[in-house]
């Protein structure tokens, strides 16, 4: 299967007052088209940064020091700005926050803001408008489509099962409870029909009842479009959910990736199986990750969690291992991986 | 359990008024309503629910954070719940109350010494010296160096300011502590790292822990009873292994479904979990949880279930 997106040695920087911190590290990943990918790392590990860079809105501070994101064959950071804000952000690769409340406008009903979503990322937009000299202000949203566009934004709000959607095109958002607002981003996401969703924690803030529904609805909607997902989450058991395949970060470094079951059934990274332990257990067993994250102005050489591995050795610290094939789609960058001889 | 509870909430609860925009009270919002329960010494009782659901109230209402609108509150054989401020203040000692981020109660303009000097200060006679060795011995405890006494807040990381906040609720020696969404927005392995240092406080210091959480995978490593609370009503209360193994009440089934568990049936692929709470503001009659459950009858709707002993628990449902 072709990829659809394919991160290859991205490495990204950001000045800050105490010096440059090093966020990404040479990280490579790719998503296959219609393929689930859970991103999965603690806070600080630049799960973020990697969404943000994909889409091409990191801010001012940071700087991109190698590497390229691939998207359909072509380099989204060589490509025209114009361009990729014309035909990809928000059209074949969209967004989906942890929290709805940032994105949405306070002072607008949802419909209003769901049609001037509409207006700029609608599958039926005429491609010679962009062009136009006109300032977006005044440009003009042409009646048949704002007519067929309505029926599309309708469609999709029956598809996340909300309850009475041309009403609740009127409403506005503080009207909606957390997981309405959830399925509402989530529409958002899927209207200008996407390759690509960009899912940044997007049950964390929700409740065990909720985050399954949204779970559950999430992964229908992509499965029966085949749009791709790359779900950021620092939860191991929700990518254990909705994911096909799985990457572990670590401190702006991938450390591991292979198939859900692969990788649940037999990590091979060190680090993995730590973060796997360090989950309570029903027999009341708690483990830890000895020694804290380092910090990322002053990383450690090489691989960046062998201060805190049980089988670091020199070689650890002296340079990154490459990435190794454990058979499948199992790959793992490290020097002594656990249960491969 | 031997001897007296430590705890003992009866009937307790806790209602809003809710105004409109001039003023007027248009209703009541029944956070807590008609509670009652016991916390034994030593042991840690999981209160579980999810949010609204009115976990957090019962714990400040125990606390003296929010006054009673009725039912006691009994601390070692004491009703705390009307007592005039001064005397009040006596118990606060005992009682200590841990906020999501202790750390982000720290003063950031005092070094982390003077904020653990002031409870002291407060609430004890000690000399000056004997206040520094009790400071000491306390840091220790929660896994910090002496030199941080003479840190600020911000030049600790977040983790250690938890540790910092903890120390300060150590340092007056309560017997029991509510931890409020203690682990919430923490990565696994950080969490695992609190958990371990809330174990081997609760052995050093005999504490008894009321743990709110909305983490179950948490509560059921931490907990040897666990209160499950629903609309402002607990509606069952079970030691962790039963509650987790055999669910009785129709929600805690519903809540423990809905965990995701690695290795486990995908929790996605089942359905019958749908709709959301009602809003607390307009409580179904009856059972509260009717709207949403599976087995409900007319019966639920007229008449409302006590919690009653059944299985070897106590559980709110007609059909348990």
């Amino acid at each position: 299967m072709p990829d659809l997106l394919s991160v290859t040695d991205l490495s990204v920087e950001f000045a800050t007052d105490r010096g440059v911190a090093r966020v990404l590290d040479r990280i490579s990943l790719s998503v296959a088209a219609g393929e689930v990918v859970g991103l999965v790392g603690e806070s600080g590990c630049g799960k973020t940064t990697l969404g943000r860079t994909i889409l091409g809105i990191l801010p001012g501070s940071a700087r991109i020091r190698s590497g390229a994101v691939r998207f359909k064959g072509r380099d989204l950071l060589e490509l025209d700005p114009v361009a990729v804000n014309d035909e990809v952000r928000g059209r074949a690769i969209t967004f989906i926050p942890q929290d709805p409340w940032s994105s949405l406008s306070p002072l607008f009903t949802v419909g209003t803001q769901i049609m001037e979503l509409m207006k700029w990322k609608s599958p039926r937009r005429d491609e010679r408008w962009s062009r136009e000299r006109w300032p977006a202000l005044v440009r003009r949203y042409a009646r048949d489509r704002r007519r067929a566009d309505l029926d599309a934004v309708l469609d999709v709000l029956r598809a996340v099962q909300m309850p009475e959607p041309e009403r609740a095109l009127r409403r506005l958002p503080h009207e909606f409870s957390g997981g309405q607002r959830q399925r509402l981003m989530i529409a958002m996401a899927l209207l200008p029909s996407p390759d690509l969703i960009i899912a940044d924690e997007p049950t964390t803030a929700l409740d065990v009842t909720i985050q399954a529904q949204i779970l559950r609805l999430l992964r229908d909607l992509v499965k029966g479009r085949r749009v791709s997902v790359l779900f950021t989450t620092h939860d191991l058991a929700t990518a254990y959910e909705i994911c096909d395949r799985v990457v572990v970060m670590y401190a702006g470094q991938e450390m591991e990736s292979a198939p859900t079951d692969a990788f649940f059934g037999g990590p091979a990274h060190p680090y993995t199986r730590k973060l796997l332990e360090s989950l309570p257990s029903p027999d009341g067993d708690i483990r830890d990750i000895p020694g804290e994250v380092p910090s990322l102005i002053e990383p450690p050489p090489g691989c960046r969690f062998h201060p805190r591995c049980d089988y670091a050795t020199a070689e650890c610290g002296a340079g990154r291992p490459e990435a190794r094939a454990l058979g499948g789609e199992h790959r793992v960058r490290c020097y002594h991986p656990v249960g491969v001889a | 359990m031997s001897g007296a509870p430590l705890l003992e909430v009866v009937d307790l609860a806790r209602h809003f008024p809710i105004r409109n925009a001039v003023g007027r009270r248009t209703g009541w919002l029944r956070a807590v309503d008609g509670v009652s329960l016991v916390v034994w010494p030593r042991e840690t009782l999981g209160l579980v629910g999810e949010s609204g659901c009115g976990k957090s109230t019962l714990g400040k209402t125990v606390m003296g954070i929010y006054p009673p609108t009725a039912g006691e509150i009994r601390f070692g054989g004491r009703e705390i719940g009307r007592l005039p401020r001064r005397e009040r203040r006596s118990v606060a000692r005992d009682l200590q109350y841990v906020y999501q981020d202790p750390g982000a109660s720290l003063d950031p303009r005092w070094k982390i010494g003077r904020s653990l000097h002031e409870p002291l200060q407060i609430h004890t006679t000690l000399s000056r010296s004997e206040r520094q060795a009790e400071v000491e011995a306390i840091l220790r405890m929660v896994g910090l160096p002496d030199a941080h006494l003479d840190l600020y807040p911000h030049e600790l990381s977040g983790g250690q300011q938890r540790r910092v906040g903890l120390a300060r609720i150590l340092m007056l020696r309560p017997e029991l502590v509510i931890l409020d969404e203690p682990t919430s927005g923490l990565d696994v392995s950080v969490q695992a790292s609190v958990l371990k240092l809330f174990r081997r406080l609760q052995e050093t210091f005999a504490l008894t822990y009321l743990f709110i959480s909305h983490d179950l995978a948490v509560v059921r490593a931490m907990c040897r009873r666990v209160a499950v609370m629903y609309l402002g009503k607990i509606v069952e209360v079970a030691d962790a292994a039963a509650l987790f193994e055999d669910p009785r009440h129709p929600y805690t089934r519903i809540l423990l479904a809905a965990v995701p568990r690695i290795g486990g049936p995908r929790v996605t692929a089942d359905v019958a979990l749908d709709g959301e709470p009602p809003n607390p503001r307009d409580v179904p009659t009856g059972c509260r949880f009717r709207t949403r459950c599976p087995l409900a009858e007319a019966r639920c709707a007229a008449e409302e279930p006590a919690l009653r002993a059944a299985a070897g628990r106590l559980v709110a449902c007609h059909f348990a």
